[in-house]
């Protein structure tokens, strides 16, 4: 598909790109606005952004929502990729596409359905609502992405590269850790910065997870922005903004080195 | 043997998440979806579910989310299209998906302030003439925060269909004399149909549970399944009408799937 792009195509392309980042810099431009309010530009000041880095709950919270992610997706992405190995290593067809069948599940369901299940499973079990509840659904929700980022690189490998360590006399361990690690290793780092990024977004999930004392950010942010506007969000979103960039352009980079074209596996 | 029991032994971990974070919670809705308000097992919940209130609101659940898959496509069909004839498209493409990555709730707040009484939406009602609306808290300001949401993925999965489309056909078709029109309408759509296909199924289930979006921008006007689950969950503490409602979005999502096919989300 590839023919000369009109006026037309261009102005259209402009216009959709105008829309989908002026709310983002919107947020921005605003965060610096002397006056109160999102509607009327008074002044430039940093305010906002002293305010919010002496908001020390706010902090917590930030750190709450990044000792999450990376716990989570270090976890996730080390249950994943075994049962991804695990799920290579079956003999029958069958059996294959009724477990990725199951691993989908997660994928596929709004996140209103698996936060409500959820909430039944911790409350059954016995598991108090905060850290560790929320902690367990990000763990939950992110293994059937690593194990779909993971699995493509372990079925390209070929089998042969495997028998050829084991006659040469590699024990299981060394086979796992000497051959099949290092080669799917992109996949591995691609599933581990997915399971980030969507533990870092995720709202409906936690929202319905958390007890009280426990917040992360999406969730304190959506009960900030129900009590109307107020700047500091604003500074907050501006940060993110720039952080999301950065991980952006390094799952970017991650990608072309694993070699995969579409960025799988995206998020509402 | 050793083969086996050291499979066994790293596939623990994935087989108990498949059992606890997969099955068990499918089953504990359904198994709740039969409890009333009082925790005693009755079929209250599927009865109150087949009375006007409810289905009412699961039909207007579903024109919403309609609505919201038509104009998602309608905007995201082209503006795939325009992209895969630009220079540097892969890079285009990535400044498409970026604002999918700010987190949901900013953008929700984004057009707090936007769509607001004083915001830039009604400044520019104002400088053109038409005067100051209301704009937060209506049908469209929902809808449009929702396919502003939704577009990054729809575009995704149709411009990768786009991609694996043979330019040769394209060039067939024009030899045989099709106008660019025919050519779309009878090459390229059908061919990227699949793509079309994927894009609907991700952004028709999510629209049918959105909830923060209905309390954010809608101003609790609008009601879908995802706000009933929620507010039977969070707010009324009925669970069980609430896993009731869930078990008929889990129906209707598998449906959809069923209709539209199972692929890797932006596959």
């Amino acid at each position: 598909m590839s023919r000369k792009s009109s006026p037309f195509a261009n102005l259209f392309l402009v216009i959709i790109f105008f829309v989908l980042y002026a709310p983002i810099f919107y947020l921005i431009f605003y965060s610096f606005n002397s006056g109160g309010t999102m509607s009327g530009f008074e002044g430039f000041t940093l305010d906002w952004y002293k305010e919010l880095f002496s908001d020390t709950r706010l902090l917590i919270i930030v750190l709450n929502t990044v000792v999450i992610a990376l716990l989570s997706a270090l976890i996730s992405t080390i249950i994943g990729v075994f049962g991804a190995i695990g799920i290579r290593e079956m003999k029958r067809k069958r059996n294959q596409n009724s477990i990725l069948g199951l691993n989908n599940v997660l994928i596929v369901s709004p996140d209103v359905i698996i936060g409500a299940s959820f909430l039944i499973l911790f409350t059954m079990a016995g598991i108090q609502l905060g850290f560790y509840s929320v902690l367990l659904s990000h763990i939950a929700f992110s293994i059937p992405i690593v194990v779909l980022m993971v699995l493509p690189k372990l079925m390209e490998m070929s089998p042969s590269l495997i028998d050829a360590a084991r006659d040469l006399g590699a024990s299981r361990w060394n086979v796992l850790t000497k051959v099949i690690l290092p080669y799917i290793t992109p996949g591995i780092f691609a599933g581990f910065f997915m399971a980030l990024t969507y533990s870092l977004d995720d709202f409906a999930v936690t929202f319905f997870v958390t007890g009280n004392g426990f917040s992360t950010l999406s969730v304190e942010i959506y009960s900030l922005a129900r009590q109307g506007i107020s700047l500091n969000i604003n500074a907050l979103s501006a940060l993110i903004f720039l952080v999301t960039v950065v991980l952006v352009i390094v799952y970017y980079y991650i990608s072309r080195r694993a070699g995969n074209q579409g960025m799988g596996g995206m998020r509402r | 043997m050793e083969n086996k029991v050291t499979r066994n032994l790293y596939m623990i971990p994935y087989a108990l998440w498949i059992i606890f974070f997969v099955i068990a919670p499918i089953l504990l809705v359904v198994y709740y979806s039969f409890l009333d308000i009082e925790g005693n097992f009755s079929l209250v919940n599927y009865q109150n579910f087949f009375t006007s209130t409810y289905l009412q609101m699961t039909l207007s659940s579903f024109w919403y989310a309609f609505l919201i898959t038509v104009i998602s496509l309608l905007v995201a069909y082209p503006t795939a299209l325009f992209l895969t004839r630009t220079k540097h498209k892969q890079l285009w493409l990535l400044l498409i998906i970026v604002p999918s990555w700010i987190n949901l709730l900013l953008k929700a707040y984004a057009f707090i302030g936007i769509f607001g009484t004083y915001g830039a939406a009604n400044n520019l009602l104002e400088f053109l003439g038409i005067g100051s609306q209301q704009i937060l808290f209506t049908d469209f300001s929902f809808v449009f925060v929702s396919v502003y949401i939704f577009i990054p993925f729809m575009i995704l999965p149709i411009f990768n269909a786009l991609e694996s489309l043979n330019p040769t056909l394209l060039d067939a078709a024009n030899d045989l004399g099709a106008s660019k029109w025919t050519t779309f309408r009878r090459v390229v759509f059908p061919l990227t149909i699949d793509g079309v296909k994927s894009g609907c199924q991700v952004v028709f289930i999510p629209a049918l549970s959105l909830f923060m979006l209905t309390r954010l921008i809608a101003g609790n006007r609008v009601i879908t399944l995802g706000t009933a689950i929620e507010q039977h969950f969070l707010v009324t503490q009925d669970w069980g009408m609430g896993s009731t409602i869930a078990v008929f979005l889990i129906i209707i999502m598998f449906v959809i799937i069923s209709l539209t096919g199972i692929r890797k989300r932006g596959a």
